[in-house]
């Protein structure tokens, strides 16, 4: 393990096995916010995907092997159900000089590293508002990757959203809440416009204002650092409009469904991991 | 009314009656973008407020009359129980050459364009995220402002965040979405976070994945344009873990009490401005 080789952060090569809505998030935003340039990213394809990643200057082989063979770190971003066959398939170009990442949901590292052979794999929990830049992926370790790994990988991830560590055993819990999450705040917003339509707003302003509303709250909690309570406790005057909204979520019990929610899906991820 | 004349757009100045957080938030909005410079805004105060305004170039006389007698475009910025008498005040300076905007809530044109004589006046009502720069802001004009007046006051908010025009009659319900709605959304982050801390997650963790992922969703939601009806059946794979989410918050009516509180939040509104 001392004789790991490191990955030269100023001229690695970053590859995509698996073309797919993730890759091109991630290559969009490594490309935009200047993290790598595009000449030092690859991926494969054979049909229509090509054209997304060529029109910001990835270029596309035909053959993953080829990925494998130019790049120096490489991300596993193929379907759950595939990722097995794909490192399988690839594992004798798989040295430990490559260091190697899945985004896989529910695929824990023990099994990417018997797959790949060893244990320099990084698994990362990233979720679908990585597409807008906005992303909340949480990564792991597995015993052969070193920091400084860890450190480029951030950095990716970095490109389009916020990145944590934690130890996978929380993985389930993390698809819960980040994974999942995005869903019931989807519901949030259509609920909200649909109160304002009862309310008498007509439906594309209550829609727009809805989403906005959602999008600059959770700005302030990001950018304030302030905890939600106190944020809470900051809007809600005496006997205002705000506190009259407040109390009818809270005698309804409305937090402890969206708790409900987290733990019936973090339940279901430790389920599907253990097929 | 045809006499009215026209705000010189590459060189009014832009006064605030009221220093405080609003006016600030605006202010700094309005000269980060680039919209106005430091030199073209003003406000009046004599104590500690001063340091905010002065810090990012914005001058500060002493007194109301002098910001009214120097501006163009004069924001009452004040709370809604003292804006009666600060227009009153300043009424003999109010000439209709001078655009008037109102952001205190529940305070109708009808009762500002009295105050102030004329009925060159913009009603606004904004949220609080405007102080992170993503605010949901909605406008309606008197029946003396312009379609250019509100363009120049659409700019000013466009500044911190996304603007609307509305019919007054709608504000009750704007309130109780856009206005209140930011604390219902700082409850669901809380409630996230308390979901994932119960499978398993540590605190910090929670409720920082737990801020992500609600901005990320309302992102997606802002910058896509698609139905968050149909952005959710993106995102809910058959049997997954999101649909599992999913259906504790349906079957627990959780949509429904978001609409309560959005209908509670309009009558309390309602009730204070018949006040």
């Amino acid at each position: 393990m001392s004789t790991v080789q490191p990955i030269p952060t100023d001229t690695y090569k970053l590859g995509f096995i698996g073309a797919g809505k993730m890759a091109e998030s991630i290559a969009k935003g490594v490309v935009k916010s200047g993290v790598l340039p595009a000449s030092r990213i690859q991926t494969a394809h054979k049909g229509a995907r090509r054209a997304a990643f060529e029109s910001i200057g990835v270029s596309v082989a035909e053959h993953n092997n080829q990925v494998v063979e130019n790049c120096d770190v490489v991300i596993f971003s193929v379907k759950p159900q595939v990722v097995k066959d794909a490192i399988l398939q690839l594992k004798p170009l798989l040295s430990e000089k490559k260091l190697l990442v899945s985004v896989a949901a529910g695929i824990k590292l023990k099994d990417l590293q018997e797959w790949a052979g060893h244990d320099r794999f990084i698994r990362v929990m990233p979720n679908t508002p990585s597409a807008v830049g906005e992303g909340a992926s949480v990564m792991s370790l597995g015993a052969g990757a070193t920091q400084e790994d860890g450190d480029i990988i951030a950095k990716l991830f970095g490109a389009v959203g916020k990145v944590w560590k934690a130890e996978e055993k929380l993985f389930d819990a993390v698809t819960g809440l980040s994974g999942s999450g995005p869903a019931y705040i989807f519901l949030v917003i259509e609920a909200l416009a649909d109160g304002a339509v009862a309310a008498g707003l007509p439906r594309e302003l209550a829609l727009g204002l809805a989403s906005q509303t959602v999008l600059g709250a959770a700005s302030m909690a990001t950018q304030t650092g302030k905890h939600p309570g106190q944020l809470k406790d900051d809007v809600t005057s005496p006997g205002g409009t705000t506190i009259a909204g407040v109390h009818e979520l809270e005698k309804s019990g409305f937090r402890g469904i969206l708790m409900n929610a987290v733990v019936a899906a973090a339940k279901r991820s430790r389920e599907l991991s253990q097929n």
